[in-house]
């Protein structure tokens, strides 16, 4: 390309037929005109979003705030809220995709409402931002957040890094956001097979949001990963060995290594269909020795491990709910730690089952289909230790509660129908049809989502200081479990009935009654989402009242309830000493909680960095040029990139101190209201009363 | 020999770096396991190549594209270049002045632009010869492999004119350190990466 050709088109691909609403205008139809506004009142919520935030920031003097705050801040506790907002967010969209598609289903029979092609979309975006956008974020903030805690650690390794990487995360969702209003996204699912997606077949803008999107997340995940791994191996405090570290703390552990060695291979297999469709290269392509099968492996070689990167955080929080509100001791600790390490392992070993009809001997897919089913080991046992931890146990029904015994019931469904589509003579007959659907939605929501919610409600008191509302997040939790029933099990029956998944319409009219209890199914999980976003309108405004900054309002077992709620920013005045499992019970058991240590130290904190936001910046300019082929910004944002990083080289001085003097006083601060609070009993923990002070008793016994 | 635990893997600076030594500790280790990442980077791309290798579509293959002699050359020049960053480490570790260090930094920085020197030279004669990405799948992925590792070197070389210029401006403060202890990994990974690709690429490939 010549210089001159780098400036011919400034706008690229760019033109008035990328705005939503240009088709209706152009052809208006009766379905162009549907599909176009459907269309466009999405991308007028970008943008009045967009816009009313703007306005708000503007009109309240936040600017400021935002940057130096929360933008520019190494601290992990602000990077994980930032993280899970990301993640509402895009749940939010996702989920209302959902139920159009769901909708429009429901209205299928011969014809329906929606154009295939939009449906196309719609499939795909879910996809795309439930995985990566929505369960990824969730779990890197949740992560973010308590795992250096419950260590006993200031910070992570990186902390600069941990910006770059939330920075990373952010542009790839922007991107996705930003497909709403300009061009269209991709068709090609959440895993974009080519050569479907190759530019012979898919010419337009969608696949190259798709690409740049998933590039720009997986990113920001491997950096996640060495930053977690890094920190849980190095940052530990004193006494905190291995096999004394919170469940939890174990699961991140094993999802940052699975980070580590499977996104890799999703970068790779982005960056070589980007090199079919921009430079012709033959990757994947029907012609000249290109081959989809190599895609295929390399995605699920990411694929499988990423399922697992999903649950296994999930697999902790459960974990840790379990144990404190049965107010016992995790039963079986080193066997679920076996069992995390176990199934970490085994996941790089079962790819092949997404593509057993693909071609391939009869005899690989048994090994692999074998392989399989022998993840449901370690997963029995741990269901079993759930289980004979609440045993026996004074189980408090508190919402993150209700999730988990709904999570138990519902996932060991999801899991015998795994177990059944792992038998490729079974898969053979319903692959493809959307009892896959119904089954790793079985997984996804109960596993992963109902985790990150309850998750969001047992450590929410701890980020913000008061608890949240008992009772809309009751009614949001049973409006989940309920709709994900109604939502997900009729499509088993479909799916055994022959229908295919990714259908806009068919013709078989006993489909009927079915997709309308889903689509119900899908009512109800939207009244809990917004029953979810009602709760925190309500806990907000009643937060007076509910504040815990004692710290500990649930008797929490491990350390991220031994200091305040919420935290100062170097997270401990002084680092704690541990002395087994549990750390903080024993404390509370022995005495040692609450203390005034008779000296304090200067602590070294990381100084602000503008790194993670001038990143994300760059990154999403850079693959928004690439997406629309405007060059001049390909180049000047890959040399902005180049030249940020020489010039972070060359930073000095990246660090500030807080004073002795400063630490004492927010520390006595602290004490001075744990020794003002009155410790309650669990029968109050959901009242008033709960100023984060807990009565402690052994096992078993609730005062 | 001294009997000090290592605090990482690879070449430490040691206790007489004070609290260099120290913070080298889990700076090195995130950048091994970022190298760990990186390994798996190149083992797909790999498996692309060595699964593709048959797949010229009666395009050019292996035995008129390659240039034995010339891969050779640049084996012994990047085998070079390692020798001369050991040298640096050496003289970083045992404090033997600025100016020996900048000497064998700059002498790698040599070896390795004449490195990528070649391998242009190779591409451009390939592509001479028909042998373009878009030619066959074979193609497709030699220039994902190859390439790819270039990249990486013109990224060390970048590295370290930053950190030349690092020591220059700093001197020898804990970041600099740091710095030439990860490029030296980075340098020594890309090495064995290059040697896995002269036996697989070059040496099979004109067997
Ligand atoms: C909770 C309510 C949810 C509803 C009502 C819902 C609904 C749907 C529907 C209708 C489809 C299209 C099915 C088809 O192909 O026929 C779909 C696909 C999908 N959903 Fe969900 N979903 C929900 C949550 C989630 C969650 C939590 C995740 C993941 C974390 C997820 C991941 C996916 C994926 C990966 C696909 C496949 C997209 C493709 O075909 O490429 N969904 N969902
Ligand atoms: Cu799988």
């Amino acid at each position: 390309m010549s210089i001159a050709g780098i400036f011919e088109h400034p706008l690229g691909r760019l033109g008035l037929d990328s705005l939503p609403f240009w088709n209706m205008l152009q052809h208006p139809t009766k379905g162009n005109i549907i599909n176009g506004i459907i269309a466009t009142g999405a991308a007028s919520v970008v943008v009045f979003g967009a816009l009313g935030l703007i306005v708000v920031l503007t009109r309240y003097k936040l600017w400021r705030v935002l940057w130096s705050e929360w933008a520019t801040s190494p601290d992990h506790k602000k990077i994980g809220i930032m993280y899970v907002v990301i993640a509402f967010v895009m749940l939010a969209r996702a989920l209302i995709e959902a139920a159009l598609m769901r909708a429009q289903q429901a209205y299928g029979l011969g014809g329906g409402f929606l154009s295939p092609d939009h449906f196309a979309q719609l499939f795909s975006t879910h996809g795309t931002i439930m995985i990566f956008f929505m369960a990824m974020p969730f779990l890197t903030g949740v992560i973010n957040y308590v795992m250096p805690l419950q260590i006993g650690a200031r910070d992570v390794s990186f902390p600069v890094l941990n910006s770059i990487s939330l920075g990373l995360t952010a542009a790839g969702a922007a991107l996705v956001m930003v497909s709403l209003v300009l061009g269209k996204f991709s068709t090609g699912g959440w895993f974009g097979y080519p050569p479907y997606t190759e530019a012979t077949f898919s010419p337009g803008v969608g696949p190259d949001y798709w690409i740049w999107a998933l590039t720009l997340g997986s990113l920001g995940s491997t950096f996640t990963g060495i930053n977690f791994a890094v920190t849980i191996y190095k940052e530990r405090a004193p006494g905190m060995k291995l096999m004394r570290m919170p469940l939890f703390t174990w699961t991140a552990l094993c999802t940052s290594i699975l980070m580590i060695f499977a996104m890799p291979p999703l970068t790779v297999a982005t960056a070589q269909l980007a090199l079919d469709r921009y430079l012709g290269f033959h990757y994947f392509t029907n012609a000249l020795g290109g081959n989809m099968m190599h895609f295929a492996n390399l995605f699920w070689l990411f694929g499988h491990p990423e399922v697992y990167i999903l649950i296994l955080p999930a697999f902790g929080v459960y974990s840790e709910l379990f144990s404190t509100f049965s107010g016992k001791v995790l039963y079986g600790y080193r066997s679920l730690v076996m069992a995390t390490m176990a199934i970490a392992i085994l996941s790089f070993t079962v790819w092949l089952h997404h593509f057993f009809t693909m071609g391939q001997s009869a005899n690989i897919n048994a090994v692999f289909g074998i392989a399989s089913m022998l993840i449901g080991i370690p997963t029995g046992v741990k269901i079993y230790d759930w289980m004979l931890t609440m045993f026996r146990g004074r189980v408090r029904f508190t919402v993150p509660m209700v999730y988990s015994i709904g999570f138990i019931l519902l996932f060991v469904l999801g899991g015998m129908s795994g177990i059944l589509l792992a038998n490729p003579t079974v898969d053979y007959q319903v692959h493809n049809t959307v009892f896959l659907v119904a089954h790793f939605h079985n997984m996804a929501v109960p596993g992963l989502l109902f985790g990150m919610i309850a998750a969001y409600h047992f450590w929410f008191p701890k980020a913000f200081g008061f608890r949240l509302n008992e009772r809309w997040g009751m009614i949001s939790a049973l409006c989940w479990i309920f709709g994900f029933m109604l939502a997900f099990f009729p499509l088993y029956a479909l799916g055994l009935m022959g229908l295919p998944r990714r259908t806009v319409a068919y013709t078989e009219p006993s489909y009927v009654p079915l997709e309308w209890v889903a689509f119900l199914g899908a009512l109800l999980i939207l009244t809990a989402l917004a029953s979810l976003l009602w709760q925190l309108w309500v806990s907000i405004k009643q937060r007076d009242e509910n504040r815990v900054f004692a710290g500990d309002p649930w008797d929490g077992r491990s350390l991220e309830w031994s200091n305040s709620a919420p935290p100062p920013e170097y997270n401990f005045a002084v680092i704690p000493e541990v002395k087994g499992r549990d750390a903080f019970t024993m404390s509370k058991e022995g005495g040692t909680a609450y203390q005034r240590p008779d000296t304090y130290q200067d602590i070294e904190l990381p100084k602000n960095s503008a790194m993670g936001p001038v990143i994300a910046a760059i990154g999403f300019t850079l693959a928004f040029g690439l997406v629309w082929h405007i060059w001049w910004m390909v180049i000047l944002s890959f040399l902005a990139a180049v030249a940020t990083l020489i010039i972070r080289g060359f930073a000095r001085d990246t660090t500030r101190i807080v004073t002795a003097q400063e630490v004492r006083q927010e520390h006595h601060r602290w004490i001075d209201a744990v020794a003002a609070a009155t410790a309650i009993a669990r029968v109050d923990e959901n009242k008033p009363a709960n100023d984060g002070l807990a009565q402690h008793a052994s096992d078993g016994v609730v005062p | 020999m001294s009997q000090q635990v290592l605090k990482h893997p690879g070449l430490n600076l040691g206790p007489a770096h004070g609290k260099d030594d120290r913070a080298a500790e889990n700076m090195m280790f995130g950048f091994w396991v970022f190298l760990m990442s990186d390994a798996i980077l190149f083992g797909m791309v790999f498996a692309t190549y060595v699964t593709s290798v048959h797949a010229t579509a009666g395009g050019p293959g292996p035995h008129a594209l390659y240039d034995l002699k010339s891969a050779f050359i640049e084996t012994l020049l990047l085998l070079a270049s390692s020798f001369t960053f050991g040298m640096a480490s050496l003289a970083l570790k045992y404090k033997h002045g600025k100016p020996r260090l900048i000497g064998w930094m700059v002498l790698t920085l040599v070896l390795g632009m004449v490195f990528l020197g070649f391998e242009l030279h190779d591409f451009s004669s390939m592509f001479a010869k028909g042998g373009v990405p878009s030619r066959s799948g074979f193609l497709s992925a030699f220039f994902d492999l190859v390439p790819l590792h270039g990249l990486h070197v013109a990224a060390g070389c970048i590295w370290l004119i930053c950190l030349v210029g690092q020591i220059l401006r700093y001197g020898l403060d804990t970041a600099t350190k740091l710095g030439i202890m990860r490029l030296a990994l980075f340098w020594h990974f890309l090495d064995i990466i290059w040697i896995a690709i002269f036996s697989v690429v070059y040496l099979t490939g004109l067997t």
